[in-house]
């Protein structure tokens, strides 16, 4: 087991810059998932840690040895792809053993190494098959099987799951999680699923074109945003983004149509500041005009029997500014037209709307 | 065919009994030829059907030779033949593996350079570079040895680059799996590339065989010495010029052998080749 260090890190294909400037401390034994769009260079950083890829500048260490000129095989890491990459015309015995093999050690103590490794995913019954004779699931676990067989210091998992369906995926995130737990090793996961990443994570890295957005844990990440990226990319659907200047009272927003969103505490630290006002649609709730803080048009409303998520804007007609809420099934029907709506003051976001960077309240 | 019209079935059939017996017929008397005696195949009308001296022949033609040009045995030949086919398969596969290996796996200055001159050749027949060819195998004093028979051909730009267009479909998580698991350049490509290639290489290999067995021009220029002709042009070389007689039923015989070879290759290797297409997967 070992810890990862990414000490600001760059890439280049030619002149498109891939990465530009991460860093990042992975403890010993802990669980990191990097998040992002397609495209934002989270698996490119995997294969720089791998060693699939060169680093243009900075370092990477793993264990505390930096690895730029170290090869894959030495790096003390396995990686699991997202098509598995099983060596076809081997059997699933002969996949897990190959590394072994290579590695030179005796044949009984690969048996029992691969032994174990396939106990541990339940491939027993699997190991003379051929990988076209299994399943995705099955497939997927056979790739693991590959790594854990070696006891690496880091696992890297890029996107293993989202070539199975969506009930098969769940299931093998339970059995990823319970993998990490019973074996404690250090786990670098690559995903654009924002469920994966919650669920999987005890600390993630959400990045976007090349750069840090945020590194925190789940909850945090979640609960204190710290860009308009990581607000809009985390959580579903998004965080509504109210632009607007705040009132000179600072008791309130007031958008480009002059459209007035109380807010439930003052922030006169703001007062006259143009702001991103943020609040998730599931920290809106309906009440009555007494204590509404902001009343948006109903445009549509989707009904999905435990909540309804309705679709409105504020503002006078649909050019208005988008909002989203999810609300509880029955609190819709009796409206139609204006919606009265409040959220609680921790549920309050602001940003600014040149940097995107959240501002502290 | 929606349609099912007797009568148009009817004809397909015929025409098609009719193409098979057109081609198959030369090759009908070329076997009757071969079974009987020298006399009875220059009398009128030829015969239709296979004699009696079909043992005598072969015997005659494997073991002693024909009293033409050559009077070398076919048996010798037909083993020089082998040699040279074989080898001719074997190394253009191998040559072409490891080339096309090179090309896509590998980052060398000049790469894109080196697969165009590769795949520039393809246009040129051997007939093209035949006389630079001859002075170079004079020059190394390969004329009349396997040597000189083998290596102009032993290079196969077609399938090199086929080779190269299969390999480009191995998804490059394969290479990297495997380095990841520690194996270097030649273990991947012994133990994933080969393997993975069986299906293309069974399928080259019948091709090249066939290739190698059926040269003529080449092996007519390398070879004077009659221990070292080939079977297809000891066969030429059994038909005196001039007003000699020539003993037909021993010609046939020859012919008869020199169609063997191939001909078992294409039905032994066929099985192989349709086992590796079912098989296949990536």
């Amino acid at each position: 087991m070992a810890a990862v260090s990414i000490r600001d890190v760059y890439k280049s294909f030619g002149p498109v810059k891939v990465i530009q400037g991460i860093s990042m401390e992975v403890g010993d034994g802990e669980f990191v998932v990097m998040v992002g769009p397609s495209g934002c260079g989270k698996s490119t950083l995997l294969r720089m840690i791998a060693g699939l890829e060169s680093i243009t500048s900075g370092e990477i260490a793993i264990g505390g040895r930096v690895v730029n000129k170290v090869e894959p095989k030495d790096r003390d890491i396995a990686m699991v792809f997202q098509n598995y990459a099983l060596y076809p015309h081997k059997s699933v015995y002969d996949n897990m053993a190959y590394g072994l093999k290579i590695r030179g050690l005796p044949k009984a103590e690969i048996e029992t190494l691969v032994q174990r490794a396939a106990a541990t995913l339940e491939l027993s019954q699997l190991l003379k098959r051929s990988p076209r004779e299994l399943s995705g699931g099955q497939r997927q676990r056979v790739a693991m099987g590959r790594a854990i067989v070696r006891q690496p210091a880091v696992f890297l998992f890029d996107e293993p799951l989202s070539n199975l369906d969506a009930k098969l995926r769940v299931q093998m995130r339970a059995e990823l999680q319970s993998l990490h737990r019973r074996l404690g090793t250090t786990t670098l996961y690559v995903t654009h699923d924002q469920v994966e990443a919650m669920t999987l994570a005890q600390r993630m890295l959400v990045m976007n074109q090349g750069r840090t957005e945020q590194i925190g844990a789940p909850l945090e990440v979640y609960t204190h945003p710290a860009t308009t990226f990581v607000a809009g990319f985390i959580g579903s659907p998004p965080m509504n983004l109210i632009p607007g200047r705040i009132a000179a009272d600072g008791a309130a927003l007031v958008t480009g149509e002059g459209e007035r969103v109380h807010l439930p505490r003052a922030v006169a630290a703001l007062a006259n500041r143009e702001v991103l006002l943020g609040v998730r649609p599931e920290h809106l709730e309906a009440c009555d005009e007494a204590s509404a803080l902001l009343r948006p048009q109903i445009n549509f409303v989707e009904l999905l029997g435990s909540d309804s998520l309705v679709y409105g804007y504020l503002g006078t007609d649909k050019r208005g500014v988008r909002l989203a809420a999810r609300l509880h099934a029955t609190s819709t029907q009796a409206h139609d037209g204006a919606l009265p709506l409040r959220f609680e003051s921790q549920h309050m976001h602001v940003f600014d709307p040149a940097s995107g960077q959240r501002v502290e309240i | 065919m929606i349609e099912n019209r007797p009568g148009l079935r009817l004809f397909c059939h015929a025409m098609l009994l009719l193409s098979v017996a057109t081609l198959a017929f030369p090759v009908w008397i070329a076997f009757v030829a071969s079974t009987h005696t020298a006399e009875r195949m220059l009398a009128v009308p030829i015969p239709l059907w296979p004699g009696s001296h079909m043992l005598d022949n072969y015997r005659t033609v494997l073991v002693e030779g024909v009293a033409g040009a050559s009077t070398a045995p076919v048996s010798r030949m037909m083993f020089n033949s082998l040699v040279m086919a074989l080898s001719i398969a074997v190394g253009k596969i191998v040559i072409s593996l490891l080339s096309a290996f090179a090309i896509v796996y590998f980052r060398f200055p000049l790469r894109m350079v080196f697969f165009w001159m590769i795949f520039i050749t393809l246009m040129l027949p051997v007939e093209v570079r035949i006389f630079p060819t001859y002075k170079v195998m004079a020059d190394l004093h390969l004329i009349n040895t396997y040597g000189g028979l083998i290596l102009p051909l032993i290079a196969s730009a077609t399938a090199t680059f086929l080779f190269r267009q299969f390999f480009m479909t191995i998804p490059d998580e394969m290479m990297e799996a495997a380095r990841m698991d520690g194996a270097g350049a030649m273990r991947f490509f012994w133990d994933v590339v080969v393997p993975l290639s069986r299906t293309n290489m069974a399928a080259l290999f019948v091709i090249l065989f066939i290739y190698g067995w059926n040269q003529y021009l080449w092996p007519l220029l390398v070879t004077t010495d009659e221990s070292m002709y080939t079977a297809v042009i000891g066969i030429k070389r059994m038909i005196p010029g001039g007003d000699a007689s020539v003993d037909w039923n021993l010609v046939m015989s020859a012919a008869m052998l020199a169609m063997l070879p191939p001909a078992l290759v294409v039905i032994v290797m066929q099985k192989w080749f349709v086992k590796g297409l079912v098989e296949q997967e990536k």
